[in-house]
């Protein structure tokens, strides 16, 4: 008995779900499962609609699929959700004058930053070049060393 | 020239201070809405107390008027009731009631205990028409216009600071108009 049960139980729960498998559309289901995971979900806000059990994301993914069956595509579904809650309802922020900043910006760093190691670079290499693998030398205190030096040498007194 | 350099690390460090300070200060539950200034999603609605009656955005066309979103169980509704208990009396302004993914007798008893503020209630079972609105966080209260144009939008509880300092001169001035 104790082993017969759990089989029993699997083999009614796969007559139960079989019909319900059936009626589903895999390729539907993966592509609504795609986009819900590019929308927010308002409640919870760092859940995507795919991921929420919030009531309101059960009922935005209710009309998402509404509008799928109605044979909508995605970008007709994201600007139903787009007119009612706004820009923030996308992860993905759409390109306009408000936000060109937040897709330029990365590049823009990118490039400055570039710029000045390039300009450190040169810097660097305009003082390394005169001898090569030497520190740079101050040429006016080295001679003022070496003048000292000889003048130390030749004293007769040292 | 070369102490001008060395403010350059300050400058971009003031800048960065000023964009978090901006940005961190704001709160991320107020999501704008794009509705603003665009006419108000058109619905026909059972009303509560006679679900044989139905109300429409049409029939609110040429006065100023509040939609509030509200259910029985939505918690800080009750934070904002006695406001608009008071609002109903000062008269200025008809107040609809929109009874949000609630149960009919539910709403009804919630309005018996905490007193009905609005000139009618209508009844969003399936709060379908919240989404046709952008809500998400109940409550939340719309000022309407003459033209049927959304005018202002309250995300969460009606404070008496927002009540006084924007709700109500604007709706004077959109009355005028």
């Amino acid at each position: 008995m104790m082993r017969t049960l759990p089989a029993l139980l699997v083999a009614a729960s796969l007559a139960l779900s079989g019909p319900a498998f059936a009626q589903k559309d895999p390729a539907l289901d993966a592509r609504l499962k795609r986009l819900e995971e590019e929308l927010r979900c308002l409640v919870c806000q760092n859940q995507s609609l795919a991921d929420s059990n919030a009531p309101l994301a059960e009922d935005l993914r209710r009309e998402v699929h509404g509008l799928a069956a109605q044979g909508k595509n995605d970008e007709e579904i994201k600007q139903f959700l787009v007119q009612r809650y706004g820009d923030f309802v996308l992860y993905k922020p759409p390109v306009k004058s408000t936000t060109w900043l937040l897709w330029a910006g990365p590049f823009l760093l990118l490039l400055g930053g570039g710029a000045i190691w390039i300009a450190v670079l040169r810097r660097r290499s305009r003082n390394v070049g005169t001898e090569e693998g030497e520190a740079p030398v101050d040429s006016d205190a080295a001679a003022a060393g070496v003048e000292k030096a000889r003048a130390l040498l030749d004293d007769p007194r040292a | 020239m070369k102490s001008l350099r060395l403010l350059i690390p300050l400058a971009v460090f003031v800048v960065l201070v000023v964009f978090l300070w901006v940005g961190l200060s704001r709160d991320p539950r107020e999501v704008p809405s794009p509705l603003i200034g665009k006419p108000a999603p058109v619905f026909t609605l059972p009303q509560l107390h006679e679900p044989g009656a139905k109300l429409s955005t049409a029939d609110m066309k040429g006065q100023v008027w509040l939609l509030n979103v509200w259910a029985s169980w939505c918690v800080s509704c009750r934070v904002e009731h006695p406001l608009l208990v008071e609002l109903a009396k000062a008269n200025v302004v008809p107040l609809i009631g929109l009874n949000y993914k609630d149960r009919n007798e539910l709403g009804k008893a919630w309005l018996a205990q905490h007193g009905d503020p609005y000139r009618l209630s209508i009844v969003d079972a399936d709060g379908r028409v919240g989404i046709d609105w952008g809500v998400y966080g109940v409550p939340e209260t719309f000022v309407v216009d003459k033209q049927g144009i959304i005018r202002y939008k309250q995300i969460g509880p009606i404070t008496t600071e927002a009540l006084q300092q924007k709700i109500l001169p604007l709706i004077r001035e959109l009355q005028k108009a």
